[in-house]
């Protein structure tokens, strides 16, 4: 179970990675919530994938997961989100002003 | 009771967000944040008398006994930070009464400010390496908000730059914090260090250091400094202070703590290779601040300058060193804010940005004129004002480690601090005045104030260096024996 996780989350960060290498800035902004749901599974990989077992520390359960990595993902997710939400009204700002999303005619853009 | 620990976190983040609620009235938000940020100062105070005489203070939330539960830890090097921290912004503040203009007043300049300042405070005290992330993307989000405040063209597309590069190192910071959770089991920096310290720092171990290296390189502007410029020029004059001033110091703070106290046991590859970051930073900063006519790019490379040379101090990591760097640091929090506040002050009298542009303000403003060079000598370290001790020690640290080329460069690039600003002092305050009587902008009080509080801040730092080296000795000590740290938070009731 560990190692296809391990396998999707290389799928997702290369997606994200080409996502993250285009020029328009939707794209850029697609990469980096794909980007961040692939660290997310990461850090659940991380803590051990056990069936069957709750995230409770019961005293006597033989198995149980790692309730840990959980509350790390709540809160990362948390803020992904909020991130990506800032940043696509970013993105709609940028647009309305300049009237592009190609990075490339953004750069070294000094005019007031 | 320990629950004071936390009020530096608690007290900006509550007013913050009472202060929402009060968006029509100014006034009140004004005095509100102020008095905010001088109880923060105050309270932050009496935790480093606390330190001094009970050692460190840690507060477990929820009773939860470290390591199982998050805690915030105040030892001398953190809550020195926070004290400066608290009375650089609240001077800040004052210049941004009546500098940063109605309409950001009104789009909740101050709660952002003040949870930018809870951000902050919280990166310094926290004792987790998640809540650490946390705390950092609190800060982060209020400068996103910051620095694209007022929606001018320019602020829009810096911000793009800043918040596409700070989404992908919280990426890599996440992705730090996997698999050293996935190599080791917790997060708690002092177990953390107790375990690592037990089982070695092997390879892997080395290796996810790395990861946090360009982490927090990417925070600070140690060698990957390419988006500080751009963003920290681009916002009006206050928040490029709070930038300046702050959000480098939380990043270099992070560095400190995680490579004294976790990842020590191989220096020859981890604090090599911050050598050589430091010393390109050194280098690169050098030409940036040498290579442009705009006085904001010049001063934004004076602050990778300054990341490079308190590196510098990490990288020999000599208890002398910890001491100059430390030292420094708070020095450079309260100059990086006067030199940013002076420069924006330079641009709203004149209208100008550019260094060819202006010519002769000393003959209009006097006194703004000498405060630059003030400002200047500090930051080059001349010795009655406070860049001297830390560069003394910093120096002395590198010798006695026997790393002359980062002395050599560390020095060399005090040189081209001094040149690049004496060269904005030269060309806009020396001269024939070009501004007409007609066209002259009174120079207001308020505006010039806090100028005048942080340039005798800097008088009283270098003249009364002996009164915070107390802590200052206490703070290096902590970092170069990072046992004490781990007995004060696993092993003491």
């Amino acid at each position: 179970m560990e190692t296809l996780m391990t396998i999707l989350v290389g799928v997702l960060v290369t997606v994200a990675v080409y996502l993250l290498l285009s020029r328009s800035v939707i794209r850029i902004i697609l990469g980096s919530a794909v980007l961040s749901h692939a660290v997310h599974l990461l850090l659940m990989v991380m803590g051990g994938l056990k069936k069957g077992g709750v995230p409770l520390l019961g005293e006597e359960s033989e198995s149980y997961t790692d309730a840990l990595p959980q509350a790390l993902i709540l809160t990362a997710i948390v803020i992904s989100f909020a991130v990506t939400a800032f940043l696509l009204v970013l993105a709609y700002r940028a647009y309305q002003e300049t009237g592009s999303d190609d990075l490339q005619e953004l750069r070294g853009f000094t005019d007031e | 009771m320990n629950n004071i620990v936390a009020m530096p976190m608690m007290i900006p983040l509550l007013t913050g967000i009472i202060l929402v609620f009060l968006r029509p009235f100014v006034k009140v938000q004004r005095v509100v944040s102020f008095l905010a940020l001088v109880a923060t100062a105050i309270v932050s105070m009496i935790l480093l008398n606390r330190i001094q005489t009970n050692g460190i203070l840690r507060l477990d939330f929820g009773g939860w006994k470290p390591p199982y539960g998050i805690l915030f830890v105040a030892d001398s090097f953190s809550v020195l930070l926070v004290l400066t921290t608290a009375i650089v912004s609240a001077i800040v503040l004052l210049y941004a009464f009546s500098s940063i203009g109605a309409r950001r007043e009104n789009m909740f300049f101050y709660p952002f400010s003040l949870l930018l300042i809870a951000g902050v405070n919280g990166s310094f005290l926290t004792g987790d390496l998640f809540n650490l992330f946390v705390c950092f993307e609190v800060m982060l989000l209020a400068s996103y908000v910051l620095i694209t405040m007022g929606g001018k063209k320019i602020q829009l597309v810096e911000s793009i730059k800043y918040v596409a590069i700070n989404v992908l190192s919280s990426w890599f910071f996440l992705l730090g914090i996997a698999y050293l959770y996935g190599t080791v089991g917790t997060l708690n920096m002092a177990h953390l260090s107790a375990r690592i310290a037990e089982v070695g720092q092997g390879p892997l171990l080395t290796i996810i250091s790395m990861i946090f290296l360009i982490v927090f390189s990417l925070k600070s502007g140690l060698l990957l400094y390419f988006w500080l410029p751009g963003s920290y020029s681009a916002p009006p004059t206050a928040i490029a202070a709070l930038f300046g001033a702050l959000l480098t110091k939380v990043g270099i703070y992070a560095m400190f703590r995680t490579f004294t106290l976790i990842f020590y046991h191989e220096p020859s590859i981890t604090h090599t290779m911050i050598g050589v970051m430091a010393a390109i930073t050194l280098i690169g900063g050098s030409i940036g601040a040498l290579a442009y006519q705009d006085i904001r790019q010049i001063v934004s490379y004076n602050v990778v300058i300054t990341v490079g040379f308190i590196l510098v101090g990490l990288a020999v990591s000599t208890e002398i060193a910890f001491q100059g760097a430390i030292f420094y640091l708070v020095h450079d929090m309260l100059i990086k804010a006067l030199l940013f506040m002076l420069a924006g002050t330079m641009i709203y009298l004149t209208g100008k940005s550019r260094i060819e542009e202006m010519s002769g303000l000393i003959q209009n403003y006097p006194l703004l004129g000498w405060l630059f060079f003030l400002t200047t000598l500090s930051l080059a370290g001349i010795p009655p004002l406070s860049g001297f001790l830390g560069k003394l020690y910093v120096g002395q640290g590198a010798v006695e480690a026997g790393s002359y080329v980062l002395l050599g460069l560390a020095f060399l690039s005090g040189m081209f601090v001094l040149y690049s600003l004496l060269r904005i002092f030269m060309n806009t305050f020396w001269g024939e005045t070009i501004i007409s009587e007609d066209d002259e902008v009174p120079l207001q009080k308020r505006l010039l104030i806090p100028c005048v509080v942080l340039g005798i801040a800097t008088i009283a730092l270098g003249v009364g260096a002996e009164s915070i080296l107390v802590y200052v000795e206490d703070a290096a000590y902590t970092l170069m024996n990072p046992e004490v740290y781990v007995d004060a938070v696993l092993n003491k009731e």
